[in-house]
């Protein structure tokens, strides 16, 4: 039978290939798609507390994380699109330009 | 029986999706790739009795957020294979050891998993969308009205953003065209 664990380990390793995404990764548009799979893997855990508690809260937090997804890539594509107009290129190596 | 294939189904699927994500080269199979396990995350939620949370992943992340990342392609260019500079792995190893070290710290950690109670626990025989309903414009009014505030911000935040100087392309060369004209006009 699955049970909590079961939900809590696929989380945490959908959230470990995001965070392997965030750190490897160097191209900006992968690093918000890293970001995506870690908040997706958030809600997962989310979902299965509140059903094994039989608590909406944790339902309640998966909407308002996904409510903060939608408004963090909005405000992000406009900065990528900004960027991507400044240096042409996504790279982060391209786009240090504060050299101490 | 059903649940354990639908899971097991899902969670391999959703994994190996995520991987190609990830380390893809391309940023158009990454996209795809991130679209398609999104929408089978919305299957765990189905399979966990979170109806509604299952549709609004459905609407919001694979409707709304991949169309605008499918959009923002738009701007940048999306056909050509992304180099990146690998970094040293020593870095790679520090970095990693300290995740690792911390995810055994989470699970390590004591958990008083027993003394939980149900803070808005679920009503039985009310559908899903009604308990979600009842609970998000009581109890979680304010923060529901901020969310909402914030989207707009956000929304506006992303007008101004990218809509500044909309007429000049940015992945066509203009010389090449200003060229055009000129032989143009000398014809």
């Amino acid at each position: 039978m699955i049970g909590l664990s079961h939900y809590l380990v696929v989380s945490a390793i959908l959230f470990s290939i995001g965070l392997v995404g965030v750190l490897r990764r160097r191209n900006l548009l992968m690093l918000f798609f890293a970001t995506e799979v870690m908040l997706n893997a958030v809600n997962i855990a989310f979902a299965a507390i509140s059903h094994y508690y039989n608590d909406l809260t944790g339902q309640m937090f998966a909407f308002f994380v996904i409510a903060i997804a939608a408004s963090e890539v909005a405000v992000g594509l406009g900065i990528l699109i900004v960027l991507f107009k400044k240096f042409g290129s996504l790279n982060l190596d391209d786009l240090a330009n504060m050299r101490g | 029986m059903y649940e354990m294939i639908a899971f097991y189904l899902f969670s391999a699927l959703t994994i190996g999706l995520f991987i190609v994500t990830v380390m893809s080269k391309n940023v158009l199979y990454a996209m795809t790739s991130l679209a398609a396990g999104m929408v089978l995350i919305s299957g765990f939620f189905f399979i966990l009795g979170a109806d509604f949370l299952g549709v609004v992943q459905l609407i919001v992340y694979v409707g709304a957020v991949m169309a605008l990342y499918s959009f923002a392609m738009m701007f940048f260019d999306a056909t050509r294979d992304i180099k990146e500079k690998n970094t040293s792995s020593a870095l790679v190893f520090l970095l990693g050891g300290m995740s690792a070290l911390v995810l055994v710290l989470m699970f390590a950690a004591p958990m008083h998993s027993d003394a939980i109670t149900a803070l808005y626990p679920m009503h039985k025989g009310v559908g899903n969308a009604q308990d979600v309903g009842i609970v998000l414009f009581t109890k979680y009014l304010v923060p529901f009205e901020v969310a909402a505030v914030m989207l707009l911000v956000a929304m506006i935040a992303g007008i101004i953003l990218a809509g500044k100087k909309m007429d000049k392309s940015l992945t066509k060369d203009t010389a090449v065209d200003d060229e055009i004209l000129v032989v143009k006009d000398k014809k």
